[in-house]
């Protein structure tokens, strides 16, 4: 709660404020009344325009209250809320708090609406037009950064629309890869394979998926690929979902197929993470959202849906 | 009266309740700044003015106790929903988006108070300001409850009686139940007035809708009820800073001195010019109604809020006596000196501050009205993805997405193609929505549509295209919809690799 490391600084602070109140109410009290003349025309003796003054005539009664007031109310709001250093005040307000209060408000607001759809079977969900709206709403605000609006995904994020999948695209696979996350991380082979080892390797995967290759290094990079890295891609390159090691075979590429990418790829590794959402959205969003992403891949369910 | 008193001798020298300084004070004693409030109790007054005021008490009135009552299509006619930040205005809705208006609106209304002011000085505070207004109303029914400025000076001053209690009783009940209906009107701008009665019936209106509607309700009561002319003295800044629009040939209510001085009583049948004394009687009337107690004999004083009730007043006592009316009336400082006639003061009222003030406020009104015929109801907001610049699909062929914000102002549903306009070096463009154009919108209402575009750049080009989004009413809705609409927005394609 303090924000210094001393407790002085509270009570220097607090005790501030609270003779600087005092000190306006005395300021207050003792500018009430003046020594002015008995002359009734008398003026407070400023001039302005070089003409003009203005007389000595009394405010009414109800406007000095008004400043009374406000010192009234400063001493009931440090009271109530927290403002005297360390005091938390008798309201306990935090606006930590505050944002609790209207995440629990909203989601008493929302939540039967979520749980609605929660209770559907993805696949039933992704069929459904309402939940597919839902979920495009939700996805175009938490997953769009990194997937893009159309879950055409971008450089180094998967896209979601073509059923190619690093850990599988069964329903409840996809739910928990959003639910927990992923981290796909491939290690730097630089250092084992040199320069020239990782230019022979490169050319080998890109023949697996017919790319154009050298066939001198398509040779000599087999066997640097079988001993390095067909543990996770596979003796024939067709990756293993278990681990989220992509398919080599394919024409889809998490970044790109050329021969620079596939060289830096090898020599620097890869890093790839997908963060966790149960915490962040919790369990009745991420279903909603993984029905809305398993239907970007499956149209005729969506086309099923504007038939009905 | 007593602040009256003191600005009398400036009535010899100007206008302006300014005097000069001259000398040092003689004594001088500790004095409070403050003082309890002198209670003004205004004496009724009916004539020309007073007739103009109650009109337009009843119309302003009207216009704010009926309008919200009027339906429109099957809605409130005029609604400021702040929750779904919608504002329907009759025919109209508008959005956020169309604040400009409102500014439009309060540069129209400060301009229209310049020049009223300009010309025939506080109009506004005399017949139309609500605090006037209602400070009306409120006088009216303690007049009816109460009596007149005799009866009820006389009450004041008595001791507390069962009959006192029971009237002042009458009196704040009758205010209070019309200062609730007011906030509950006033409320009823904001949450229908229809869900607003039966949430009071059965006591479930939302905090927030009971704090304004007896906020509203007590401002009235406590402005119209207790605070009265304070609030055009102490509180108003439009009240200090009319002045700056006033000058010589501003018409103001003035009282003629050269006819009316010296003052003094005289008897109905007696010749005054034989007495040696003017047209005024000195009978006090033009004090009695003001309701913000001073005396115009004084010249123009910054208290005095051009409602215009002394020149009713003394224009009923100058028929009595026979004289001319117009001892008090609307004149300008420059006739009342000069002598002119009604005819010269208008002659003069065309003078550069007004052209000038009426030149702005016709230029604003203008634009305001040609701007809001021409308003597109339908509103398009192009959001370039950031994730990705541009991808390529297939060996040369480019895509872009973009999600384009459409936001369907009007009250009924829409259909609408998206297409892209005046490219260059850009060819075989396609654009590809999920759902298969044309796409619906509906009433009111905001969707974000996801729209992937592709295009095969020129050869060797590198980098970004300005592209046009055209969102315009499907063919087949032109002819039904009363507005059909096309809409261009700027937007970039890009396309990424390096150069070839």
């Amino acid at each position: 709660m303090a924000d210094f490391t001393s407790g002085f600084w509270d009570f220097y602070i607090g005790i501030i404020t609270l003779v600087s109140i005092a000190a306006c109410a005395v300021l207050l009290n003792s500018l009430s009344s003046k020594r002015v003349s008995t002359d009734a025309k008398s003026t407070t003796g400023h001039l302005w325009d070089e003409d003009l003054g203005e007389y000595n005539n009394p405010l009414p009664r109800w406007w000095i209250w008004l400043f009374y007031i406000t010192i009234v109310f400063s001493l009931a709001y440090l009271w109530y809320y927290p403002g005297l250093g360390s005091y938390a005040g008798s309201g306990k307000w935090t606006s930590v708090g505050e944002y609790r209060d209207e995440v629990a408000q909203a989601e008493t607001e929302y939540g039967p609406l979520f749980r609605k759809f929660a209770a559907m079977d993805i696949k039933q969900a992704a069929a459904d037009p309402a939940a597919r709206v839902a979920g495009q709403k939700l996805f175009l605000t938490y997953c769009a950064q990194c997937h893009s609006s159309d879950g055409g995904g971008s450089r180094g994020f998967p896209n979601l629309t073509d059923n190619d999948w690093l850990y599988g695209g069964e329903p409840e696979t996809i739910k928990t890869s959003i639910l927990n996350g992923r981290n796909g991380v491939m290690p730097p082979f630089g250092p084992v394979l040199g320069d020239g080892g990782a230019k022979d390797v490169a050319h080998y995967v890109r023949s697996l998926s017919g790319l154009t290759a050298d066939d001198i290094r398509i040779v000599r990079g087999k066997p640097a690929y079988v001993q390095n890295c067909a543990a996770c891609h596979g003796a024939d390159g067709k990756g293993n979902q278990q681990l989220g090691a992509p398919n080599l075979t394919d024409k889809t590429w998490l970044y790109a197929s050329s021969e620079a990418t596939i060289i830096e790829t090898i020599t620097k590794g890869r890093n790839n993470a997908m963060p966790a959402q149960k915490d962040f959205l919790g369990e009745d969003r991420v279903h909603i959202l993984a029905a809305y992403v398993y239907g970007l891949s499956h149209p005729e369910l969506g086309k099923a849906a504007a038939g009905k | 009266m007593s602040d009256a008193l003191k600005n009398a001798d400036l009535a010899r020298g100007g206008v302006i309740p300014i005097k000069l300084v001259e000398g040092a004070p003689e004594e001088s004693l500790e004095q409070s700044l403050y003082e309890v409030r002198k209670k003004i109790h205004p004496r009724s007054v009916s004539g020309w003015f007073a007739s103009w005021r109650v009109m337009l008490v009843v119309a302003t009135q009207l216009a704010f106790y009926g309008t919200v009552w009027l339906e429109w299509g099957g809605r409130q006619a005029l609604l400021f929903d702040l929750g779904a930040r919608k504002f329907y205005i009759f025919g109209l809705v508008l959005w956020p988006q169309d604040f400009i208006y409102l500014t439009a609106l309060l540069i129209i209304s400060a301009l229209s108070l310049f020049l009223f002011t300009a010309v025939a000085g506080r109009l506004w505070c005399g017949y139309a300001c609500p605090q006037t207004v209602y400070t009306e109303i409120f006088m009216w029914i303690e007049r009816k409850i109460e009596g007149d400025r005799g009866a009820r000076i006389r009450l004041d001053g008595e001791a507390l009686s069962a009959r006192k209690l029971g009237l002042k009783l009458a009196k704040h009940g009758v205010w209070a139940a019309l200062a609730f209906w007011t906030g509950l009107t006033f409320v009823g701008y904001f949450t229908p007035i229809r869900e607003l009665l039966p949430g009071l019936a059965s006591f479930s209106l939302g905090p927030w809708e009971t704090f304004w509607v007896l906020f509203y309700g007590f401002a009235t009561y406590g402005n119209a009820g207790w605070m009265r002319e304070q609030v055009c003295k102490y509180m108003c800044p439009y009240a200090r800073f009319q002045s700056a629009m006033f000058d010589p040939d501003t018409m103001i209510i003035t009282y003629d001195k050269a006819r009316g001085e010296p003052r003094g009583g005289r008897s109905r049948s007696a010749d005054n010019k034989a007495l040696g004394l003017g047209d005024c009687v000195d009978c006090g009337i033009c004090v009695q109604v003001c309701p913000t107690g001073i005396d115009i004999r004084n010249g123009l004083q910054y208290e005095c809020i051009g409602c215009a009730a002394c020149i009713d007043g003394c224009n009923q006592v100058m028929a009595k006596m026979g004289y001319a009316k117009g001892l008090i009336r609307y004149s300008t400082e420059n006739a009342l000196k000069n002598g002119w006639d009604f005819r010269q003061i208008l002659a003069h009222a065309m003078r550069p501050r007004v052209l000038i003030y009426a030149a702005i406020l016709a230029a604003v009104v203008i634009a305001m009205a040609v701007s809001l015929l021409l308003r597109v109801p339908v509103k398009v907001d192009v959001i370039r993805d950031r994730a990705s610049l541009g991808r390529e699909v297939a060996p040369g062929r480019i895509e872009n997405i973009y999600r384009l914000q459409v936001m369907n102002t009007t009250e009924q549903p829409h259909r609408f193609v998206v297409r892209v306009a005046d490219v260059h070096a850009l060819e075989d463009i396609e654009v590809l929505t999920d759902v298969p154009q044309p796409l619906q919108i509906g009433a009111v209402s905001t969707i974000s549509v996801p729209v992937r575009v592709r295009a095969t750049p020129e050869h060797e080009k590198r980098g970004s295209e300005r592209i046009y989004f055209v969102i315009e009413a499907s063919d087949t809705e032109k002819h039904l919809l009363p507005e059909v609409f096309s809409i261009r927005e700027k937007s970039i394609f890009f396309i990424p690799g390096p150069p070839r």
